[in-house]
């Protein structure tokens, strides 16, 4: 019962979060917008038995990358910014593709979930065990070693990319 | 019934810590740094407000102080942006508050037969949770400076904000080989597993089993805190902080936000590296000497005298904690920001990934 309550409450709130990061017109408005709709996703985690994810959810996203996009929005200075953000009529155009787009996937996930009766992918019972810290670090080591591996020599090379990037202008002058 | 007067002493015992933890350490704590100051600097020191005569050392400033923060105006800039000007200082604050609730303060208390964790909220990713709350510890900073319409506070805000960015990605990973070593990311776990002996007489603390991680933490945390030596972002006489625009209260949430910060690193520093709320040595004796009679109608006698001890043991090291992380910034003059910047890039993260390393090594060969 609580658990239903828990996620509609955190559903409306990601859901007007999400609109109000759309629509509210100032650029450091929607960021905190932005905010507000990881934290309720942050406690879908939770209500799923996925407290790890749930904190890196927190760590990664809301820790460091939207302080970021804050950065950025705040030192450009994009109060009066808003103004510029006029629909040209070949961006209205994408704007309904992109929208049909989305009302198609709505109405298939409804389908599935409310008409079907849910989707099966494979994990059965096992999903409230894989939630905690040790066996999604087990399973990180072991099954998915590869692609977690290939994933942080990603990291790794955008990491030096930045560097090699932000320093090439600053070589002439030395 | 039962039910419900276990439920509430165990309520009250949880709040006891935070109140004690947060209204009032951290009033004391601006006393305790003025009358360090004096003593430091052969001064007096504060000793002028008095109640009825009374003047208690100059205990009472801490009262004045908040009263004229109180009933100064609070003052909004023009041109700044009120709701986010109003809503920064408390999002600072709400994050410094919310780090104490994993915070283990004694041992498992035992309640009418049922065992209570001294803990307010007992979460098993209670490592990751402090990192989300101190990542998010930035917030507060950058909205309030940015909502001030002001280009020096949103620099200085920049500037806090990148030092503490900086300096977490230390904090986190000299805490690797925290979970290394006691193979857990629960703050109760981490405690309870400091509580044996390594060869027999020294305890197994994260400050002899992890020292090069206690002192990346220290610094790292002291500069998390944004206290001298590392107080660039706010600087108390001649640094334009992020909070130049914040008068009154505004500006006493942010000055308090510090305090808790402070407490809070001098917390995670006594839970992570001197063995929290263990006592080593006399807990055996006190579960000797006393019986595990009735006591007060729900507690044994022995539980509920180690559980005390247990507390007291865990307040009187946090404010060792703090008496040093105090007696540092009067000692320490402040650093350059580059060489913050330098200090905390290019020494204390390539030490601690050395830390996780060793440590590695070590426990795959021996645990």
């Amino acid at each position: 019962m609580l658990e239903t309550v828990l996620f509609f409450a955190l559903a409306l709130l990601a859901v007007t979060a999400a609109i109000g990061m759309i629509v509210h017109r100032s650029p450091v408005y929607s960021v905190l917008m932005l905010i507000i709709t990881l934290f309720s996703i942050a406690g879908f985690y939770v209500l799923l038995n996925a407290p790890f994810v749930a904190a890196v959810h927190m760590i990664v996203y809301a820790g460091a990358i939207i302080v970021l996009f804050l950065f950025v929005v705040m030192l450009l200075d994009l109060r009066h910014e808003s103004d510029r953000f006029t629909l040209t009529k070949f961006s209205r155009v994408l704007a309904f593709i992109a929208f049909l787009v989305f009302l198609g996937e709505a109405i298939l996930l409804v389908k599935v979930a409310f008409i079907d009766g849910g989707l099966d992918i494979g994990l059965g019972g096992q999903v409230s065990q894989l939630g905690d810290t040790p066996s999604i670090g087990k399973l990180l080591f072991t099954a998915y070693l590869l692609p977690f591996e290939i994933a942080s020599v990603l990291l790794l090379v955008a990491i030096i990319g930045a560097v090699i990037l932000a320093k090439q202008n600053l070589k002439p002058s030395q | 019934m039962a039910d419900f007067i276990v439920g509430a002493v165990e309520y009250l015992s949880k709040f006891i810590f935070f109140i004690i933890a947060v209204l009032v350490i951290s009033p004391v704590l601006t006393w305790v740094e003025r009358k360090q100051s004096a003593v430091m600097q052969d001064r007096i020191g504060a000793n002028r407000a008095e109640i009825l005569g009374l003047r208690m050392l100059g205990l009472f400033h801490a009262l004045a102080d908040s009263l004229k923060l109180f009933t100064k105006e609070y003052f909004v800039p023009k041109g700044a942006d009120r709701l986010i000007f109003h809503l920064a200082p408390c999002i600072s604050i709400f994050f410094a508050v919310m780090g104490f609730a994993v915070i283990p303060h004694a041992d498992t208390l035992i309640i009418s037969g049922q065992p209570v964790e001294m803990q307010i909220v007992n979460l098993n990713i209670g490592l990751l949770y402090f990192f989300a709350v101190l990542g998010m510890a930035v917030y507060g900073v950058v909205l309030g400076a940015w909502a001030s319409n002001n280009n020096y506070a949103l620099l200085g805000g920049l500037r806090a904000s990148a030092q503490m960015i900086s300096y977490e990605v230390s904090i986190g990973i000299s805490l690797v080989g925290i979970i290394l070593v006691y193979q857990s990311v629960d703050l109760m776990e981490i405690t309870r597993a400091q509580g044996d002996l390594l060869f027999g007489f020294l305890p197994k603390w994260g400050i002899f089993l992890q020292p090069l991680a206690f002192f990346i933490f220290m610094a790292a945390g002291i500069a998390e805190t944004k206290r001298i030596p590392f107080d660039a972002p706010e600087g108390e006489s001649e640094i334009v902080g992020y909070f130049i625009e914040y008068s009154g209260m505004g500006f006493g949430m942010y000055f308090l936000t510090d305090f808790l910060e402070t407490i809070l690193i001098a917390c995670l520093t006594v839970t992570f590296f001197l063995g929290g709320w263990q006592a080593p040595f006399i807990d055996g004796w006190i579960l000797q000497t006393f019986s595990d009679s009735t006591f007060l109608g729900i507690f044994q006698l022995n539980n509920f005298i180690l559980t005390i001890v247990q507390f007291l043991a865990f307040v009187f090291k946090v404010c060792l904690v703090i008496f040093m992380m105090m007696t540092i910034r009067w000692t320490l003059p402040r650093f350059r920001y580059d060489q913050i910047m330098n200090l905390g890039w290019k020494m204390l993260l390539p030490l601690s990934l050395f830390n996780i390393v060793v440590t590695a090594i070590i426990v795959y060969f021996i645990g």
